[in-house]
């Protein structure tokens, strides 16, 4: 007799299943269907082109009623399986049928997961997930000035939205993550499709926190956001994912997790029961693409006629289905340690490629507007190639034969008017061109008439481009406000997309704002180190190869390739102990200089780069630290005697001075930064001239800024003046932390207070609340900071190859 | 035929790092690129610039760290300054290991 076979939900993955069945043997079984939706089997993934009418649904239909029929299958549509009888091997039907199995199949697929918001019960929110819901979105597009809103930015959300946005509905996308289908693309490419996407008149909110669905006589209104915004919707579509539909393969006592659990036969905890498709639970991962549906129905088929197979995971890839959204994405490409990336950009094709790279493979791939190559790329990750041979042109695909660099020039010349040049405001070449002929005929006049290059800024070459050839040579573009040559963005620009996007470390940032160059130079490697360590205090690892030697090696190189030591001493008192040690150490490592400095300091010259761990070792034992005399950092902060010695002082200043170096001491900042503190208007500190000088007075402490004695000299302004010890600690701290978040790299405090204006930063300061941020965030960033480097270096070995040859072949014999 | 010698492993230089070999002839450094390219051009040129070891690197190139000349160290060239060329030498990595050429110390004693 033939064994019957009954399977449980009339899917793409069951249907597969039977087709594979009926290939190795078309009489193995007797097959019962059942399907809760009153009809066959159709391409759920096709449902797409269905909602936007490039296709009807009878062109998706994988299995028709007479396919089943000429293959004997016994078709129960619209009928529901209740229940499951595992001892005496039967399913139970909703009229109370019985069906007995000797295999069963599970093919229930998934549910949509709706969040449970609100409202969601409201008639007008439905999901995306069958022809009833499709049918719901293309009645939709048939009523006058329709709105509906779609939230989940996902591959189906977005899907949904565009299909609904082509049949003339109003639509708002409401995605709760920073950009769109995060599990598939980074950052750069979602943003691209988002620009897309809004092209196609669909609104798009991201970071955006749905919190109630509203309605009106039992009937969706509008969706009401975290922020108080409404948007008003006839219809709701609830993108956000799927979950395994598992509940009659629980109740049947199956084991079952996030969905029903197979190995690698596809066989269930019951080994008459199979199961297929969306609704499986393989090694932790449940399904959702097409792809490995169809592997473990062939898995599965071999299975029922008792052959040997094994259903293995695979890499996956992705694409969406929406017109003019060319994507594809492909394995991981999320940045971890030993991971490089390959990034090709054409900002005005709107071309953005990305391969993810480890060990000389290809591990992940992310393309957008162009993904001819992406079946190629694809299938080098799969095979694991490697791709060392052929790194550096791999980006330019299969096709690239070598050839001649393209003239920039010639290539803007080339682009058609509409060609898009500023992609963050849409500004097309043909718009700047007709601003530039309207009078517009540099790059900040272009910025403001047209917007273009204002928001990311990454386009300001290209303008200057456009600009270029318009105006030929009378056009030179301004190079002084960039950060160096190896990018066109200002230091200002540079520091807040290191905030905006995360960037955290160089590689990242190089990459993501599209330095010109691998891996930059002397001048930006420095500052995007320093506005890392500014930014990020817990999280960035400091990357000493980009920075200048003295801060690398914590001594001052001089022009004989020697170094100079410095010592702290806290507002500049010593004992003779430190008198002692300081002493003993000049002897014995030969230093033929020992001078008082000029911040109240004393400095060692003529150190051997070999011999800086050992003098600190030594100068350690005697219980000092760096002096950080070569540091863009804190130096040095003098004082005058005060209150202890002085007949005139007012108050402490040296404990004063002393307690604000102890707190400040460790920390970087744009450039030095040195601080005095006097003990009364006489000003024997010589507080006024410094980058921060406190004035004590006798009704409390006058705290001044931005002096300077350098090549420029400059008078401080006074900032605040304040009662308690406490205040003048913390407005220290408060304008210390400012200037380190605000300067550019390299101007110390009176060159950034000339750009902000000192009215700005006084109000600052001024607010209480905001002053006291600034001093804790301070705080928190010396918890990372405030540490002794010399201490590192002469005790613990960090960065030993600094100081020791590599060979040396003066002590071997000459040749 | 040239012969070279070990002068230690690669992973000895950090990338994007320098370290100097010292002959009696004066110091020779030796760069490795974050690509695990190495080079070995003289520590000075003479006094007019150096230590080039100290310097930062970037790509194929070193910025001197006093004077901020530029080298290429493909070839000694300095970007952007006169026609002063640093010695080079022939150095290579062999199985992890950084060979630098015997030439390299020999010609530095001879000088």
């Amino acid at each position: 007799m033939t064994k019957k076979l009954v399977i449980i939900g009339a899917g793409m993955a069951s249907g597969r299943a039977l087709e594979e069945l009926f290939k190795l043997d078309p009489n193995a079984y007797d097959v019962t269907l059942f399907n809760a939706e009153p009809r066959g089997n159709y391409n759920r993934i096709m449902l797409s082109p269905v909602l936007s009418g490039d296709k009807a649904f009878e062109e998706i239909i994988t299995h028709t009623a007479e396919w089943y029929e000429e293959n004997g299958v016994t078709c129960r549509f619209g009928e529901k399986v209740v229940s499951i009888d595992r001892a005496r091997k039967v399913v139970v039907a909703e009229n109370g049928d019985e069906v007995a199995y000797d295999k069963l199949m599970f093919g229930t697929g998934s549910n949509p997961f709706i969040i449970p918001l609100p409202g969601h019960d409201l008639d007008g929110v439905i999901a995306y997930r069958d022809l009833e819901d499709t049918n719901a979105m293309i009645d939709l597009g048939n009523k006058k000035d329709a709105k509906a809103v779609v939230i989940g930015g996902g591959l189906l959300g977005l899907e949904a939205a565009a299909g609904l946005a082509l049949r003339g509905v109003d639509v708002t996308v409401v995605h709760i993550m920073g950009h769109l289908m995060e599990r598939q693309l980074d950052e750069a490419a979602g943003y691209l499709l988002k620009k897309a996407l809004i092209d196609k008149g669909i609104t798009v909110l991201c970071n955006a926190n749905s919190k109630e669905i509203l309605g009106e006589d039992g009937k969706v209104k509008a969706l009401a956001l975290g922020d108080g915004t409404e948007l008003p919707c006839d219809l709701l579509v609830m993108a956000v994912g799927i979950r395994p539909n598992v509940k009659l393969a629980q109740d049947a006592g199956l084991m079952v997790g996030k969905g029903i659990h197979v190995d690698d036969q596809m066989i269930t905890s019951d080994e008459n029961i199979v199961a297929v498709g969306e609704c499986v639970e393989h090694d932790g991962a449940i399904f959702g693409l097409v792809a490995p549906l169809y592997d473990q129905a062939k898995v599965l088929a071999k299975t029922l006629v008792g052959q040997e197979d094994k259903f293995v995971q695979k890499e996956i890839s992705t694409k969406l289905k929406v017109t003019g959204c060319d994507l594809f994405s492909a394995g991981d490409f999320a940045e971890a340690e030993g991971r490089e990336d390959i990034v090709f950009r054409d900002p005005a094709r709107g071309v953005y490629k990305r391969l993810v790279l480890e060990n000389n493979k290809i591990i992940g791939a992310v393309m957008y507007g162009d993904t001819a190559d992406s079946n190629w790329f694809f299938g080098m990750m799969k095979d694991g190639e490697d791709i060392a041979e052929m790194r550096d042109t791999l980006i330019f695909g299969p096709a690239f034969q070598g050839g001649a660099p393209v003239d920039p020039m010639a290539a803007v010349a080339a682009l058609p008017d509409d060609a898009e040049i500023c992609g963050c405001n849409g500004i097309s070449k043909g718009d700047i061109v007709a601003a530039i002929n309207a009078g517009a005929d540099t790059l900040d006049a272009v910025k403001s008439t047209t917007k273009a290059a204002t928001s990311c800024g990454t386009c300001a070459g290209l303008v200057g481009q456009v600009l270029g050839l318009t105006l030929g040579d009378d056009f030179k573009m301004p190079e002084k406000e960039t950060i160096c040559k190896c990018s066109d963005l200002s230091h200002d620009e540079v520091r807040k997309l290191i905030i905006a996007k995360e960037l955290k470390s160089i590689p990242q940032a190089m990459q993501e704002l599209d330095w010109g160059t691998s891996c930059g130079c002397h001048v930006c490697r420095p500052a995007l180190n320093y506005y890392m360590v500014c930014a990020w205090p817990a999280e960035y690892v400091d990357d000493g190869k980009s920075r200048f030697i003295n801060e690398r090696v914590h001594a001052n190189i001089q022009k004989d390739g020697t170094y100079s030591v410095v010592p702290r001493m806290l507002g500049g008192i010593t004992t003779p102990d430190e008198l002692r040690a300081i002493a003993d150490v000049s002897d014995k490592f030969n230093i033929p200089t020992v001078k008082v400095t000029g911040g109240q300091r004393i400095d060692l010259l003529g150190v051997k780069k070999e011999d800086l761990p050992a003098v600190w070792y030594d100068l350690g034992q005697a219980g000092m630290i760096s002096g950080q005399a070569y540091s863009k950092g804190l130096r040095t902060v003098k004082t005058c005697v005060g209150t202890d010695h002085c007949r005139f002082g007012t108050q402490d200043s040296t404990g004063l001075g002393i307690k604000i170096e102890s707190e400040m001491w460790g920390a970087w900042s744009p450039h030095k930064f040195k601080i005095a503190v006097s003990g009364c208007p006489r000003n024997c500190a010589e507080a006024t001239c410094k980058d921060l000088g406190v004035i004590c007075v006798d009704s409390g402490y006058q705290i001044h800024v931005g002096g300077a004695a350098g090549m420029d000299v400059r008078e401080t302004d006074l900032l605040c003046q304040v009662a308690t010890e406490e205040e003048a600690i913390e407005v220290s701290n408060a304008f210390y932390q400012l200037y380190r978040e605000g300067a550019q790299y390299l101007h110390r405090p009176y060159k950034w207070i000339a750009k902000v204006g000192l009215d700005w930063v006084k109000e600052q300061i001024a607010d209480l609340e905001n002053r006291k941020a600034l001093c804790e965030r301070f705080r928190f960033s010396q918890e990372t900071y405030q540490v002794d480097p010399w201490a590192e270096r002469a005790k613990k070995g960090v960065d030993a190859h600094e100081f020791e040859p590599l060979a040396d072949f003066t002590k071997v014999a000459a040749e | 035929m040239s012969q070279f010698i070990d002068i230690g492993a690669l992973t000895d230089i950090p990338q994007r790092g320098a370290r100097i070999v010292r002959t009696h002839g004066g110091d020779i450094a030796v760069f490795r690129t974050a690509a695990d390219a190495v080079f070995a051009i003289d520590e000075y040129l003479g006094d007019k610039a150096g230590p080039f070891s100290n310097g930062i690197q970037h790509g194929n190139s070193v910025t001197d760290p006093i004077r901020n000349w530029i080298i290429d160290l493909t070839t000694g060239e300095t970007v952007g300054t006169e026609d002063d060329v640093i010695p080079t030498y022939d150095v290579k990595v062999e199985d992890g290991r950084i060979m630098l050429a015997a030439s390299a110390i020999r010609a530095k004693v001879a000088a």
